[in-house]
């Protein structure tokens, strides 16, 4: 229970931050809308293949964005003197790493909407499948913040954290990013069937980051 | 403010206890063999030129800072072998202050009374006593003075009732005014049963507020010929 009031109390704070500072509404929903933008300009609307593309670029945007917010979730600790203030606090390094993997999930996921009404209306996808899509995006949300959470803290006492996170998170990223790929295709083409598999490898390799975080936080803190 | 619970340790036991403590910030042995005794309730200031160890001492003991040969037992911890269990029950002001720019002084106040499971009664009445009541506590901490910072940082550490204060020059970018708070604040904290450690460059002031003084150089505590001594505070 201890840990779960730690989570509760990290969460809440971080999202509040965020609310004040408004940094994930003015840099990266923008930044999500322009990678979409972009997208569409690159690949021709009128040749299909944008069609085809859609559920790749969604993804690649949604993990492009969430990179950003995972770093802004480590930079606020890092100034300061706060990660000691951290250490000193009492507060269960596993309640600190599930409160951040919910504050980023919960960024992520306000992210994940907009960017699929930027899809609708930018791209002209008809959205299909409601529930596999549904999903696919709320276990690849935990997958991808489990994961980012993690990594967030291993690059986080590094001075060249900036660059080093998105070097360690893009490759351990890519059975998500395939996963959720697939999913949305199946969603999309109207063969949910063929999605739910990867689904379910999704939510295992979240299950897993789940534990591995639970369990190396702390030590990865230790060392940041 | 009282600590948790003063009354549960030994009364004979000192609360820091270091025998030839060495701390090393990479290769360089920031304590070199740091001897020192501090009993429950009393008030010692660390003294020396930058450099001398102090900050990295007040580390160590809040066990951030590994002691890697020694003795080193703090409130009845062993931290050779366990740095994490002492840490909830010191307050540690130290030069970076721990609190949230975008944050109000209330939201930093209270997170950090309610990280520490202590009474949020606590976290108000602390900030009635720093002066960061009324139209300051909605104020975001980017917006304030170095010294209404400070100030912030010290009412989140008052409001955690820590067993043992470390302070690392409490007194630095403070009005006056604050100063004498800082002074009654402390003297208050030793008088509940709380155990104070500070180091600062105003000496005046933090001689008169101290029960002893030791003085550190080279990473050890000297004694008065400016030789290593043991350190014994009590």
């Amino acid at each position: 229970m201890a840990m779960l009031h730690d989570a509760w109390l990290i969460a809440r704070k971080d999202l509040k931050l965020e609310i004040r500072s408004r940094v994930a509404l003015n840099q990266v929903v923008p930044f999500a809308l322009l990678v979409l933008v972009l997208f569409a300009f690159a690949l021709d609307p009128d040749r299909g293949l944008l069609e085809k593309a859609t559920p790749g670029l969604y993804w690649i945007a949604v993990l492009f964005s969430g990179l950003l917010a995972m770093q802004r979730s480590f930079a606020v600790e890092a100034a300061d003197g706060v990660t000691d203030a951290l250490r000193l606090s009492g507060l269960a390094p596993a309640g600190i790493y599930l409160g951040k993997t919910l504050s980023v999930a919960v960024q992520l996921l306000v992210l994940e909407v907009l960017l699929g009404v930027g899809v609708a209306v930018l791209y002209g996808t008809s959205i299909t499948g409601w529930l596999l899509l549904l999903a696919t995006i709320v276990v690849a949300t935990a997958a991808i913040s489990t994961a980012g959470t993690l990594f967030g803290v291993v690059a986080a006492g590094l001075r060249v954290r900036e660059t080093l996170l998105p070097l360690l998170l893009l490759p351990v990223l890519a059975p998500v990013l395939i996963g959720s790929t697939r999913a949305f295709e199946a969603a999309l083409s109207g063969t949910p069937s063929e999605g739910w598999p990867w689904v379910g490898l999704m939510s295992v390799f979240a299950a897993v980051y789940v534990v591995a975080g639970i369990f190396g936080f702390g030590p990865l803190m230790e060392e940041s | 403010m009282e600590p948790d619970d003063p009354t549960s340790r030994s009364g004979t036991e000192p609360v820091v206890h270091l025998r030839g403590a060495v701390a090393l910030l990479g290769r360089f042995p920031a304590l070199a063999g740091v001897d020192l005794d501090v009993d429950r309730r009393r008030i010692v200031l660390l003294r020396g030129a930058n450099g001398a160890g102090k900050t990295t001492l007040l580390r160590a003991l809040a066990g951030l800072v590994p002691i890697s040969a020694g003795e080193a037992v703090v409130l009845g911890v062993d931290l050779r072998t366990d740095r994490q269990s002492v840490r909830h029950r010191v307050g540690l002001l130290a030069h970076g202050l721990g609190l949230y720019d975008e944050l109000s002084v209330a939201d930093n106040v209270r997170f950090w009374t309610r990280a520490a499971r202590a009474d949020l009664a606590d976290a108000e009445s602390a900030m009635v006593r720093l002066g960061l009541d009324g139209r300051l506590s909605d104020v975001s901490v980017g917006r304030l003075s170095a010294g209404q910072r400070r100030r912030t940082s010290l009412a989140c550490l008052i409001a955690r009732r820590p067993e043992l204060w470390l302070l690392d020059e409490p007194h630095a970018g403070l009005d006056k005014e604050g100063r004498d708070v800082v002074d009654e604040l402390v003297r208050d904290a030793a008088a509940a049963g709380a155990t104070i450690i500070l180091s600062s460059h105003e000496l005046d002031r933090a001689i008169d507020l101290a029960d002893e003084i030791v003085t550190l150089g080279g990473g050890v505590a000297l004694d008065e010929s400016g030789e290593g001594g043991d350190g014994h505070v009590a």
